[in-house]
């Protein structure tokens, strides 16, 4: 659509000749907006047009680097954005919507966003500046409406404020612990005329001022813990990855010997294949992992919120720790559920990087021959069935062809912790998914944002089918832009994770769980130009892989998997963590 | 004493900045008390003070969600230190001739002040804290009260360092646990307690 507007001989001059430095120039609200989007590095927007945003989508086509995708939804452009800016570090994804309906489109979107901190700005459309409040056509309050599930909000009001308040919004989603921003645009306002004018200084804020340093007394506490520790764990989260801090943990833990687990967010921090890497920690996580939490002396989080998923019922999590210990950037997140014994505020790789010279070589050996009996005696398995293709079956063949080259979008439910579970990652960044929120019908949309910010890479976008027809809409924007994300839809033919609960925890009783009735993926991936495979032999995973991997462009490969295939292990709800259930 | 955790919020002055204060502290479960806003000496900034009824580890759990907001500026759990906290009521008494002489002895008791009289009823005005008004209204009570209405508490730390101390605290999330409520304060000076609180 680049391109296709035409030119009114009015245009002003192209922007981008113009150099930072030059006097201010007078242009619309929607080419101040545009323009300040540039400035902000800005080169994808994810967005759908309606009658409050036409202004922007007026001026769009004369800003060729600002590459503008047409979503099919607005959900799977707050999506896109999120997977744009999760999968790049530093990067902030950006979304378009219009008032009313469109705005409240993204909300879900924003949501996801907000509760996995990632940067995000959404600039939606907003009625006129004088018909706000009067519930005019398609007007929603968008600043109430998603204020619980963004960071910070604008509502603009005067061209003046369109530059300075977009500098702020980039610099509030993208520092500290990122996350969502705002911002309400009225559609008079994309209109009015006035003077751009892009601030050079940096944003300083008195009510939102940089994330403190880390206290060295208590670093150096924490160094004098490490040393008399016996049996040392350390949790890693996201937080470790947000702030690329991968490097610091790595030495931290071979420094001291200390085994690392991991929150299903933070999985990639830590390499799987590391002598001292534990698994996934938690309601899910592996059971060595949940025997080491549970028998340390001491416990270092690291960039992790120790939610209700982690720590299982909360009284059993770590019950012989005399040392917990968090590392955050967010205070509010410090002693929100468990309340450690000493706690630093801070970035992680800041935190970490001041630890380690203060942290003496240590060799531990008890310990860890202990965890490495743990690791035999509850190895993560599964249970092959005659006649039934496993989902593990299909992650083992996509990993052995892509190893630590392809990126992994998961969905949510059984798909997302198979995903998580049954891929080596060896390194940071190729597990993604929406741990928080929990959004099903994330990953399908997410998946195209992650390709646009890495175009070198593989990237698989795993779901069930119950999931990707939450967003399925989105295959016209994946053929349309050819944009290069193998589907690997693991299809059991119900709510996988609710069924299994169903079966385990509500008295076996399957109750609207039953996708026996969906439609031919075949057949409707052909129907949007999508090459698209299905099979439920596992003689046919391979081929089928290769063929998709070859494959210019996107592909959608649906996998008729074991119904009554669970996720192992589980703890049970209500139980603790050594409860867990192996597979059988 | 009162059960409620005072919390002192300085916050940028701008449109919703109410909203988002009001939003978190019911999103996170907590019940207010009472909430009142206005003006500081700085035209940018306001004050809220806040009554809300936790107990010390889930206010200081509030505390931080509030401190994360964009808009706020400083804020300060204020339950513990010096402070004076002092609310207004209006109270409109059913006042014939005949009682008004014992209403008007109550009044001059807590330094009251009558701002408005007709033919059978008066306003009156008292300021202080919230367990003197409330004393005031239960001695009303009995004349029969017509209607009323109370702002909320306002509350400044008392002392000569409570303001460098509300500055210099900003948001530094370094803080060490409880030093955002402790610090120091108002501790040092002495200051004479002038409320006259009955």
């Amino acid at each position: 659509m680049i391109g296709a507007h035409p030119q009114p001989d009015s245009a002003p001059a192209p922007p981008l000749e113009t150099p930072a430095t030059a006097p201010p120039r007078r242009m619309t609200g929607a080419q101040i907006c545009l323009e300040s989007l540039l400035r902000e590095g800005v080169d994808t927007i994810f967005g759908y047009p309606g009658g409050a945003n036409l202004y922007l989508y007026r001026w769009l086509p004369d800003y060729p680097n600002l590459h503008h995708i047409l979503v099919r939804h607005e959900q799977g452009a707050a999506h896109a954005a999120d997977g744009y800016a999760r999968s790049r570090r530093g990067a902030v994804g950006v979304c378009f919507a219009t008032s009313g309906p469109g705005a409240l489109n993204l909300v879900t979107g924003l949501g996801t966003a907000f509760m996995d901190s990632v940067p995000v700005i959404a600039i939606t459309g907003q009625v006129p500046v004088s018909a706000i409040g009067t519930d005019s056509f398609q007007e929603s309050d968008v600043i109430g409406s998603t204020m619980s599930v963004v960071k910070h909000s604008y509502l603009l009001t005067r061209v003046e404020d369109i530059a300075p308040t977009i500098k702020e919004a980039f610099h509030v989603a993208r520092s500290g612990r990122p996350g969502p921003v705002v911002i309400d645009f009225p559609k008079d306002l994309q209109a009015a005329v006035g003077e751009f004018n892009y601030p050079e200084e940096p944003v300083r804020m008195r009510s939102f001022p940089p994330p403190p340093q880390p206290d060295p007394n208590q670093l150096r506490e924490i160094a004098r813990i490490i040393k008399e520790a016996k049996r040392p764990v350390i949790l890693s989260g996201r937080g470790v990855l947000i702030s690329g801090a991968e490097q610091e943990l790595l030495e931290l833990s071979h420094r001291a010997h200390i085994p690392v687990g991991w929150t299903l967010l933070g999985t990639g921090a830590f390499p799987l294949q590391d002598p001292m890497a534990l698994q996934m920690v938690g309601f899910m996580g592996a059971g060595y992992t949940n025997k080491a939490v549970c028998d340390a002396d001491v416990v270092i989080m690291i960039g992790m919120r120790c939610d209700d998923r982690v720590t299982t019922r909360l009284d059993s999590f770590a019950p012989r720790v005399e040392h917990l210990i968090h590392i955050d950037i967010d205070p509010a997140e410090i002693g929100k559920s468990v309340v450690p014994h000493l706690s630093v505020v801070a970035d992680a790789k800041t935190a970490l990087s001041r630890l380690l010279p203060m942290v003496e070589p240590k060799r531990e050996h008890e310990w860890l021959t202990q965890i490495d009996q743990w690791k035999e005696e509850h190895p993560i398995h599964y249970v092959r069935r005659e006649g039934f293709l496993q989902p593990q079956e299909v992650l083992e063949a996509m990993y052995s062809r892509c190893k630590d080259e392809a990126i992994v979008v998961a969905d949510v439910g059984q798909n997302q912790i198979w995903a998580a579970l049954w891929f080596n990652y060896a390194k940071p960044g190729l597990f993604l998914n929406s741990g928080g929120l929990g959004t099903m019908g994330y990953a399908f949309p997410a998946s195209m944002g992650v390709k646009f910010s890495n175009p070198d890479r593989t990237v698989f976008c795993v779901t069930g089918e119950g999931g990707f027809m939450m967003n399925m809409q989105e295959m016209a924007t994946m053929v349309e832009n050819n944009i290069d994300v193998k589907v690997i839809i693991l299809n059991n033919a119900s709510l996988g994770m609710v069924r299994q609960f169903q079966d385990d925890f509500y008295d076996g009783v399957r109750s609207a769980v039953d996708l026996t009735f969906t439609p031919d993926f075949v057949k409707l991936g052909e129907a949007f130009g999508m090459k698209a495979m299905t099979t439920r032999r596992l003689e046919d995973v391979g081929p089928m892989l290769d063929e998709a991997l070859a494959h210019k462009g996107p592909v959608l490969l649906n996998f008729d998997i074991d119904p009554d295939a669970n996720v192992y292990p589980i703890v049970p709800l209500g139980k603790g963590m050594l409860d867990f259930v192996e597979a059988s | 004493m009162n059960p409620s955790r005072l919390v002192s919020v300085m916050v940028e002055n701008k449109p919703g900045v109410l909203n988002r204060v009001a939003s978190m502290i019911r999103r996170r479960g907590f019940n207010i008390d009472s909430l009142s806003v206005g003006p500081t000496e700085d035209a940018t900034v306001s004050r809220m003070t806040i009554a809300v009824h936790v107990g010390r580890q889930a206010a200081e759990q509030a505390t931080k969600q509030l401190a994360k907001l964009i808009d706020v500026i400083t804020i300060d759990d204020i339950t513990e230190l010096r402070s004076v906290s002092h609310e207004l009521m209006l109270i409109r008494m059913h006042a014939p001739p005949e009682q008004r002489a014992e209403i008007l002895d109550v009044v001059t008791v807590f330094l009251g002040r009558i701002v408005d009289i007709a033919a059978s009823s008066m306003i009156i005005e008292i300021t202080g804290t919230t367990q003197k008004i409330d004393n005031f209204v239960e001695l009303m009570r009995p004349y029969g009260i017509e209607e009323l209405a109370r702002s909320g508490a306002v509350a400044l730390v008392r002392g000569d360092q409570a303001g460098a101390r509300l500055g210099g605290l900003g948001l530094d999330g370094a803080a060490p646990e409880g030093s955002r409520t402790g610090a120091g304060a108002a501790g040092a000076s002495v200051t004479a307690d002038t409320t006259g609180d009955i």
